[in-house]
């Protein structure tokens, strides 16, 4: 699967066998540079993982790279323990709440919104689309504060609930910037037969909007979903406690914890993984969709 | 956070606003408003409540003080503590740190990587790599990179590294840590130690040092022997001075020789003449000495500390460490979309510039990089309102106590309004204050699409 869209394929000129052998060679040192490069690029990660299979003894006084002289420091201790912590399962559990339940409704309400922004007639349509792109910048420090008060005086202060709202309402600007741009590409005549076939428009999001709108659908779950699971800071200030303030939690006693936190962290990143390798590509076309294409 | 960069700006093949035919079967204005509202409605409320509203409260809120809105109206009081306090002006010197130095390292690392991998095939595996850290979070990121950074070189990998660097330049000494065992030593101003009383040839020196554990005597020590002295030469010990029972300043039996230790002899003008290493049982000599006045020395290089690694996550570095870790993450975001452009220029532009015979170089610097201009500034201006908004990094990366060297807006404003000092006043102006830094890219967004309404 590419990252990026393939190069244009050039009608490659005929090479003499001298030529290509320069060219095989004047390339080594940059694949060595590649390949070096990569994998420095990989250390970190791979040093977290190493790094959550260790006892915290050893961690005290030796580094990870360690476990290449002696391969029988890795042990499952630390993930068993954390298995039968009743506190990260919970976390666990509201990280998954928050991140599906609000994926799913920015998904809905995003994509009635853009088909109605890009396909139905109605004063001031223009504008309002204009007006919602310009809400894509807003960072959201300026609802800290409000939505504080809003929860605590309405009783859902510390409520999944009142993040999952709140990651939906950072998250539609950009899901309707997204879907109303894609569902205006979709072709007329499609549209407009059905509308001549007698479809109402409910029909025709549902049964039409939908199915052909589904590589920017999928891109936008994706994003919302890796953007939510991976949140601190909403959750940090709304007392929830999802998985990143679990741990953030324990940093206090870095050292003295790291057995706790280098595995939670990384149980806190398989699922984002897994996500990014299974659906790769549709995350760089949310990626180029939101900023080139 | 860290998957927000995509308000990025217009998609220049997309269609164009307002290209919604009239539809057939009319129903009415009034009724194709109604339809409209039952798909918008729902969007424009949460959008309403979470984004509109509190826009306008934080903006007034800022002008009242930490107590809410009765009887506490403040004017611009709280943006005078924004610029005065110590801990806010130093997250707006850090934030203008990252400003300069992020998007630009990000967009040159992004448009290398996306040129080197263009033309190679199995590039996939090393963009995959440079792409992961991506789809991790930041706060994780955080941690991830909080053990690379660990001060102790033995725990640390980036101070383990830079060990074996140092180790190969400035080699550690033989002894950590050691004290002359009489006074008949005294300390030079190198950080070395020398015999107060000279020598001519034929003398014996007596180094004795003291203050180190067993475990500090160097690999190979043997009992310490007292050598004779010998005509036209200098001969000596030096040794661990120190048993039970036994006299400082004699060799007595249990004392270890301190092999490897380096000994000058200097002149009296403190010119080093002669210099060796002892051996297993400390006994050192120098032959062939000329006739005159002369000083035993242990060199400085004995006693030079071992490396004890950088202080990273200390209070001067962790705004470099935070930038490092950082550009590690948004470097694959750079070379994907860098690289779509790349993919999407005209080849025969590029084929005709190498059939004029411009060098790659220059095929490079003036075709290139002049066509991928719009691509590398939607990245730089990206980029610049990441970094503004840069949170979950530095509160998962910094430790606590450096915090406030690390801080920066965002970060500000949240421990201004709920770490504990609990000023919603000031957290509000802060917040305002990050909301105008990004409020250019909101006027370059909006007028982007107009233009192609």
């Amino acid at each position: 699967m590419a990252l990026a869209a393939p190069a244009i394929e050039m009608p490659a000129p005929r090479e003499r066998a001298a030529a290509k052998a320069v060219r095989v060679m004047t390339k080594a040192p940059l694949r060595v540079f590649l390949v070096v490069l990569g994998l420095l690029w990989l250390v970190p990660t791979f040093g977290l993982f190493i790094t959550s299979i260790l006892p915290q003894s050893t961690l005290a006084t030796q580094g990870w790279w360690q476990i290449f002289s002696k391969p029988s420091l890795a042990t499952w201790s630390n993930y068993h323990a954390l298995l039968h912590n009743q506190g990260l399962i919970s976390a666990l559990e509201t990280t998954a709440y928050i991140a599906v339940g609000n994926t799913v409704l920015v998904v809905v309400l995003g994509a009635m919104a853009g088909y109605a922004l890009a396909w139905l007639e109605f004063p001031g349509r223009d504008w309002l689309f204009i007006g919602i792109v310009g809400l894509l910048v807003v960072p959201l420090q300026m609802a800290l504060i409000p939505m504080f008060r809003l929860y605590d005086s309405v009783g859902i202060y510390g409520t999944v609930f009142s993040i999952i709202l709140f990651h939906v309402g950072f998250g539609l600007p950009f899901a309707i910037f997204l879907l109303r741009n894609f569902f205006v590409g979709i072709p007329k005549d499609i549209l407009e037969s059905a509308r001549i076939d007698g479809a109402n428009e409910l029909l025709i999001f549902v049964r039409l909007m939908l199915p052909l709108g589904l590589p920017a659908i999928a891109s936008l779950a994706i994003f919302q979903f890796l953007w939510t699971w991976n949140d601190l800071i909403v959750s940090l200030t709304f007392g929830v406690q999802p998985i990143t303030v679990w741990i953030f939690g324990q940093l206090r006693e870095f050292g003295t914890s790291i057995d706790v936190i280098a595995p939670a962290s990384f149980i806190s990143l398989v699922v984002p993984l897994c996500v990014f390798f299974a659906f790769q590509r549709y995350f760089v076309q949310g990626l180029l969709a939101g900023s080139v294409k | 956070m860290l998957l927000r960069p995509l308000w990025g700006g217009g998609t220049p093949g997309a269609p164009r606003l307002g290209g919604a035919p009239p539809a057939s079967g009319d129903p009415g204005r009034l009724g194709r408003s109604l339809t409209g509202a039952f798909f918008l409605a729902p969007a424009l409320f949460m959008v309403g409540v979470w984004l509109v509203y509190p826009t306008v409260y934080t903006i007034v809120r800022s002008f009242f003080g930490p107590n809410g809105f009765v009887g506490s109206w403040v004017g611009v009081h709280n943006y005078k503590t924004l610029f005065t306090t110590s801990t806010l002006t130093t997250a707006i010197k850090n934030n203008a740190i990252w400003v300069a130095v992020v998007p630009a390292l990000v967009v040159a690392l992004g448009l290398i990587f996306a040129v080197l991998t263009e033309r190679v095939r199995w590039a996939v595996a090393f963009k995959t790599a440079i792409f992961l850290p991506m789809a991790i979070s930041a706060f994780a990121t955080g941690v991830t990179w909080r053990i690379m950074y660990q001060q102790d070189p033995g725990v640390g990998a980036i101070n383990a590294l830079a060990k074996s660097i140092s180790g190969v330049f400035s080699p550690a000494g033989v002894l950590s840590q050691a004290f002359p065992s009489t006074s008949a030593l005294q300390a030079t101003p190198g950080g070395g130690l020398e015999l107060k009383a000279p020598l001519a040839p034929g003398g014996v020196a007596r180094l004795g040092l003291v203050g180190m554990p067993v475990s500090g005597v160097p690999k190979g020590a043997v009992q310490a022997v007292l050598p004779t002295a010998h005509p036209g030469q200098i001969v000596g010990v030096v040794w661990r001075d120190f048993s039970p029972g036994g006299k400082p300043g004699v060799v007595d039996k249990g004392e270890l020789g301190l092999p490897g230790v380096t000994v000058q002899l200097e002149t009296a003008a403190g010119k080093t003449v002669k210099s060796t290493t002892a051996k297993p049982d400390g006994t050192f000599d120098f032959t062939g000495v000329a006739p005159g006045s002369y000083r035993a020395a242990i060199g400085a290089r004995t006693f030079a500390k071992p490396f004890g690694g950088f202080s990273w996550l200390g209070p001067d570095l962790i705004t470099p460490s935070l930038l490092i870790a950082y550009i590690w993450i948004w470097a694959g975001f750079a070379m994907v979309v860098i690289g779509a452009g790349l993919a999407a220029m005209p080849r025969d532009v590029l084929e005709a510039a190498r059939t004029d015979g411009a060098s790659e170089w220059q095929v490079f610097r003036r075709v290139t990089v002049p066509l991928l201009a719009p691509v590398l500034s939607v990245v730089f201006v990206t980029m610049i309102i990441n970094v503004l908004k840069v949170f979950d990094l530095v509160i998962s990366l910094a430790p606590e106590s450096v915090q406030s060297n690390a801080n920066v807006i965002a970060l500000a404003m949240w421990r201004t309004a709920f770490g504990g000092e609990n000023d919603f006043g000031t957290g509000s102006a802060i917040a305002v204050f990050l909301f105008l830094l990004v409020l250019p890219v909101l006027a370059l967004n909006v007028r982007r699409f107009k233009r192609e309404a």
